[in-house]
Parts: structure tokens; C-alpha cells; sequence
């Protein structure tokens, strides 16, 4: 089998999910694929998706190598919020937008080296490790807006959360750009092998070489890397840094989006693809529920059956199911001939 | 340097001593929840306002959203032997043993902005806004400004089945249920954050045929509307024109939204709570007027006629 039909197989479910749920939305909102350009900018529900589901989508590309090393990363919702802060008091301050972002995701690789010590260098589980960020996090975020939301005017900053280049909103063309190349990364080289070795075996794959200790900082560096990044586009798309709702509850919803994307939160196998077409699913969901107009109380049992209904049909036990009564159709006829030999 | 500190202590003591003779000086605790939103800041900095301008010693202890912060706060108020005590409580219940060591101190105990579940004689009064009431002023505001003309609403709800989303909710419907040309024909939560204003807003937006079915939007704080602002901006359309802005709170921000013609109306949640309660206090004292046992806030409509930059101006700093 090809890689390219390979990689086809592995996403295939995903898509499937996305298609099933995307033309459910159309049955109870017709007008759901209709695009336009108004303002200079496309115009459309499904534009939305693209565009809200940009901070989970980067969080769940970082998320995604955390779990494929078999840990997780619950502070990248309080680091978006502190990146947020920090960009928004920067301009605040009168910096430019250069050094702004550079400020923003330096504070972002900071805590994620924070992050990466403590999990490979004190061996702290990883989901008690970045707890202490999440929870200290948000204190952090509201010590540098002091309480307030932090509002901004800077149009540079501004342009990144809500501009447009050839009419596609900015956050899209920013989680595709650092998706391909984060996928590029880690499949054109042995990256994504040496971390997916880590995730199965440390042990094992420490003594065959691999410098774990250096790879596992460098993944929780990546994961909060894209964390700012979310955050910046979250404080720029509202114009103010909201340290108290910024990236709230989003490190479930990017560990959901991984989920969804058919990777396993035991480590090993991973599809950075998968996972952001997980996080569409996620925005669709989010999307559809806007607009199909029930009241806000049904909102979240919606959302936790449709996310049910979408992991119980992923799950080992349905799947094997799935694929014994295939085998057992495939191979009837076939046993019917043997009994005729 | 030791003979500087000794100056600034005497200094310290000689104005304490000042205060003290200062015969109308009482103090006052003020037991505060924290300073989880820019509102809950911004009444804290009125209540010191308001303490000094009428030469009250207030003395300000932070809970940090803690109950048992409080009760230690007025325990240690009780002890120091204060003239009143204020306080925000943060949650409802669990007040009752506090509240009897204060009344058998004889220390009046008036409640600012929430209430508490324990009996009503265990403290002196209350001072908060009627949510009820601040949702039927912004509904009011609407019916007298579409004049019967058709109207389709849609409405940003806070965070579902919390205290001022349904009461908003209500207040508002009361306001424009016996007229027929004011519909609400989307209603949504957007959890009182900006962002979540803002994609709800948009999703509005589209199912409304782009907007153009819809004539106003009821969001239940500011916060939103500066959300849904945006997206109406972004859409091609112009929010105060095309669609009419009403929202409740009245923070900063909404009136630069207002200055630009973006926004037309909020209401105004008070965070001087404290002059009231000062009010009632003095009045208490001085001859044992007993005031009734809620006293309610105004709940002022500002419009883009209400000069909103000079609002802006005075509003900004009150730490919002």
C-alpha cells in the first residue's frame, strides 16, 4: 500500500465524522454552504468554523506531540491567557508589533520549557506537572492585566486576529501554515518516529539513543509555542486581553480534538492532520448548535452526545466489530467454496 | 535613615490622631469578595472614594473569594470594635453565626450588592440593583425608540442559569411583551465574555439572512455587545444604524463604542453601592432611622445623547 493511500486510510474516519456532521448542520440550516465575499473578506458559516475553530486547532497541533509521547499538557488555555496579556500590554506599553509577538511567544516558549523540565528533567507526571501552570497560570494573566480587560488599539495586532490576506480570514491561514509546516517537521524527518519511540518505550528508546530528555522539553515547548500563538489571535480578535475567560476549558476541547483525531492518549501513533480535522469537527459542532437555534440550556448536552456518539463508534470494541463482520461477509462465499472442494 | 522613618512614623500617628479627633470620623469595615471583574474593582475604588469624602475610616480587607476570609475579615471588624461593617458577600449561606456576634456587638452589618439566606433582622439593610428592573429599562428603551415600527431582536443571554442572565431575560420580556411589533427571534448565550459575543453574534448573522432580518440586539452586559460590535463591523453592516445596541452595565469601554455611534443605550449597574449604604448608615446613627430593609439602586439609561466620551473620561479610572 502507498503512504499516500496510507495516510488517506488513517484520516478517513475523521472525515467521515466531519462529513456526517457538516450536512446534519445543512439539514437544519439550509443555507449552511453558501460563501460570499462582503467587506473584502469571505463570508460564510463555514468560513466560521474555520476561523473560531483557529484556537483549538493550534493548540491541538502542540497537544497532539505531547500525547504522542504519552503525556498531556493541561496549561496551554492559561498560557494562551498569559501570551494574550503579554501582547496586549506590550502594545499597550507603545512596543511594535515585531517585538510584541516576539515578547508574546517568548513568554509562551518560556512556560513551555517550564513545562518540559518539569516533566523530563524532575520525571513530575505531565498531567500534575502542567496542572501547576494551569491553575497558576491564569493568576500570572491576570497580575499583568491587573484584574481589567486590557484593551488595545494597535492595527498590526489587530490585523493578526482579525485581518484578511485574499479575502481568508488570518487566524485560518495561520493554523494551516503552522499545521503543514509542524506535519512537514515531524514526517520528512525521523522527529515524528523518535517522539511517537518515546511514547511507547521511554526507557527502551533512551537506551537505543534517543536523547528523550532534549525531545520531551522541546514537544512541551512546541505545545506552548502554539498555545500563544492561539492566544495572541484571541486577544487580537476581541482587541483586549480577557485574562479571566481568555482560553478557558480549551485544553479539553484541544485534548478532545486530538481524541477525536483517532490518536492515543497511551502514547505511540500519532496524525497531526487527523487532530486538526478533530478540532473542525469540535467547531462544526460549536457552530451548528449556534445556529440551529435551540435554547442555550441544550447547548452543552448536544454537544457531550454528538461527542459520545463520535468516540463510541471510534472505540476498539465497536471497531473490532466492525471489522469482524466485514471479514465475515468478505469471507462467506469463500467458505462456501471450500465445502464444496 | 532612622531618624527619616521615625519622622514619617510621627507624621502617621500625628494624622491618626488628627482622624480620631475629627468627631464625625467613624470606622467602618468593608469586607470586599475580591476583585474578580472590572466592576467588583471598580466598586471597591468608590467605596474608598466615597469613605473619604465623608471622613470615614475605612478599613478594606480582600477575601480573595473566600468565605472563610470573610468571616475572619468581620470577626476581626467585631473585635476592633468598628461603627458598621460592610460587606460583599460571596456566597449566600453560612452567615448566621457571623452575623449574630456582629448584632450582639451592636455593630449595624449592611450588605452590599448580594444578598445572604440568613434572616433579615440579623442585618441592617441591603443595597443592590433590582437585575429585574435593569433588563426592563434597556426592554423600555427599545419600545420607545422603534415607536411601533417592526423590529426583530436578537438577544445575547449571559451564562446560562445564572442570577442577572435570567433575570435580564425576564425584565427585558416584561418590557416588550404586550407589543407586537417587538420580536425576539434569536436568543443565545454568550457566557458575558467578548469573545463568545462575538462568534455568537456572527452565527446571528448569518442565520438572520446576513443581518438584515435583524433590527436590534438585547446583549445582557457590555462586555458582549463590544463583541457582537465587532462582528456586525466585520459583516459589512453598522451596528447603531443597521442594528440597534442595547446592553446593561454600562463599563467604560461601551461608551467609546457609544462616542462612535457604534452602540445606542446601556444601563447602568452601579459599583457606588457604598453611598447609599453610607447614607443609610448616618441616618441610623444620628437619630435611629431605620432604613427598609433593600434599598435599591438607580439603574440609569445612558444614550449617545448622554455626552458617553465625558462618561469615558470619568469612568476610566475607577479600575474597570
Amino acid at each position: 500500500m502507498s503512504a499516500a493511500s496510507r495516510f488517506l486510510r488513517r484520516i478517513t474516519p475523521q472525515l467521515v465524522t466531519l462529513a456526517a456532521v457538516l450536512a446534519s448542520i445543512a439539514i437544519v440550516f439550509p443555507g449552511f454552504f453558501e460563501i460570499s465575499i462582503a467587506n473584502g473578506r469571505l463570508y460564510g458559516s463555514a468560513i466560521d468554523i474555520l476561523n473560531r475553530g483557529a484556537p483549538v486547532a493550534l493548540l491541538a497541533i502542540g497537544m497532539t506531540l505531547v500525547i504522542a509521547t504519552k503525556g498531556i499538557d493541561l496549561s496551554v488555555g492559561a498560557v494562551m491567557a498569559i501570551c494574550g496579556a503579554v501582547a496586549a500590554s506590550a502594545v499597550d506599553r507603545g512596543m511594535g508589533l515585531v517585538p510584541t509577538l516576539a515578547l508574546a511567544i517568548g513568554t509562551g516558549l518560556a512556560c513551555g520549557l517550564w513545562n518540559g523540565i518539569l516533566v523530563a528533567v524532575l520525571k513530575i507526571q505531565p498531567i500534575v506537572a502542567t496542572l501547576i501552570l494551569m491553575v497558576a497560570g491564569r493568576g500570572i494573566a491576570q497580575l499583568i492585566t491587573e484584574g481589567a480587560i486590557l484593551t488595545f488599539r494597535h492595527e498590526g495586532l489587530i490585523f493578526i486576529g482579525s485581518g484578511t490576506f485574499l479575502t481568508v480570514p488570518m487566524p485560518v491561514l495561520i493554523w494551516l501554515f503552522t499545521g503543514v509546516i509542524v506535519a512537514l517537521v515531524v514526517r520528512r524527518t525521523a522527529l515524528g518516529m523518535l517522539i511517537e519511540a518515546i511514547g511507547i518505550n521511554p526507557r527502551a528508546s533512551m537506551l537505543a539513543g534517543v536523547n528523550t530528555r532534549v525531545l520531551l522539553i522541546a514537544v512541551y515547548m512546541a505545545s506552548s509555542l502554539c498555545a500563544a500563538i492561539a492566544g495572541i489571535i484571541a486577544a487580537a480578535d476581541i482587541r483586549g486581553a480577557d485574562a479571566n475567560n481568555a482560553g478557558l476549558w480549551l485544553e479539553l476541547d484541544a485534548i478532545l480534538a486530538v481524541v477525536i483525531g483517532g490518536t492515543s492518549l497511551l502514547g505511540g501513533r500519532f496524525s497531526i492532520v487527523a487532530s486538526l480535522i478533530g478540532a473542525m469537527i469540535i467547531q462544526a459542532v460549536n457552530t451548528g448548535i449556534l445556529l440551529s437555534g435551540f435554547p442555550p440550556e441544550f447547548n452543552l448536552v448536544i454537544k457531550a452526545g454528538i461527542v459520545l456518539v463520535i468516540l463510541v463508534l471510534q472505540s476498539p470494541t465497536v471497531q473490532s466489530a466492525f471489522i469482524y463482520f466485514r471479514r465475515n461477509k468478505q469471507s462467506s462465499p469463500a467458505d462456501a467454496k471450500t465445502v464444496v472442494q | 535613615m532612622l531618624s527619616r522613618k521615625a519622622w514619617i512614623g510621627a507624621g502617621v500617628l500625628a494624622s491618626m490622631a488628627f482622624m480620631a479627633s475629627g468627631a464625625v470620623a467613624q470606622t467602618i469595615g468593608f469586607s470586599q469578595i475580591g476583585s474578580e471583574s472590572g466592576w467588583r474593582a471598580a466598586e471597591t475604588t468608590l467605596t474608598r472614594q466615597q469613605a473619604q469624602e465623608r471622613g470615614i475610616d475605612l478599613k478594606f480587607a480582600d477575601a480573595q473569594q473566600k468565605q472563610e476570609n470573610q468571616i475572619k475579615a468581620l470577626r476581626s471588624f467585631i473585635a476592633q470594635g468598628v461603627d458598621a461593617i460592610l460587606i460583599a458577600p460571596v456566597v449566600a449561606t453560612g452567615w448566621d453565626a457571623v452575623l449574630k456576634e456582629a448584632k450582639e456587638a451592636e455593630i449595624p452589618v449592611v450588605l452590599l450588592d448580594r444578598m445572604v439566606d440568613s434572616s433579615d433582622d440579623l442585618y441592617l439593610t441591603a443595597v443592590g440593583s433590582d437585575l429585574v428592573h435593569e433588563g426592563k429599562v434597556a426592554g423600555e428603551w427599545l419600545v420607545s425608540e422603534t415607536n411601533g415600527k417592526e423590529c426583530n431582536i436578537v438577544e445575547l443571554q449571559g451564562t446560562t442559569g445564572s442570577s442577572p442572565a435570567i433575570d435580564r431575560k425576564k425584565g427585558f420580556e416584561e418590557a416588550i411583551a404586550d407589543k407586537s411589533n417587538l420580536k425576539i427571534v434569536r436568543s443565545q448565550t454568550g457566557d458575558f465574555t467578548r469573545a463568545k459575543g462575538k462568534e455568537v453574534m456572527e452565527s446571528f448573522l448569518k442565520a438572520e439572512n446576513g443581518g438584515r432580518n435583524i433590527c436590534a440586539l438585547y446583549a445582557h452586559n457590555d462586555d458582549m455587545a463590544v463583541g457582537a460590535i465587532q462582528a456586525i463591523k466585520e459583516a459589512g453592516l453598522k451596528p447603531g444604524e443597521d442594528i440597534l445596541i442595547v446592553s446593561i452595565d454600562a463599563v467604560p469601554d461601551i461608551f467609546l463604542a457609544m462616542a462612535a455611534g457604534e452602540a445606542n443605550a446601556t444601563v447602568e449597574l452601579t459599583p457606588n453601592m457604598a453611598g447609599p449604604a453610607f447614607d443609610a448608615l448616618a441616618a441610623f446613627m444620628k437619630d435611629g432611622t431605620t432604613p427598609p430593609k433593600f434599598i435599591q439602586t438607580e439603574s440609569k439609561l445612558y444614550t449617545q445623547a448622554d455626552d458617553p466620551k465625558a462618561v469615558y473620561e470619568a469612568k476610566k479610572d475607577l479600575g474597570y
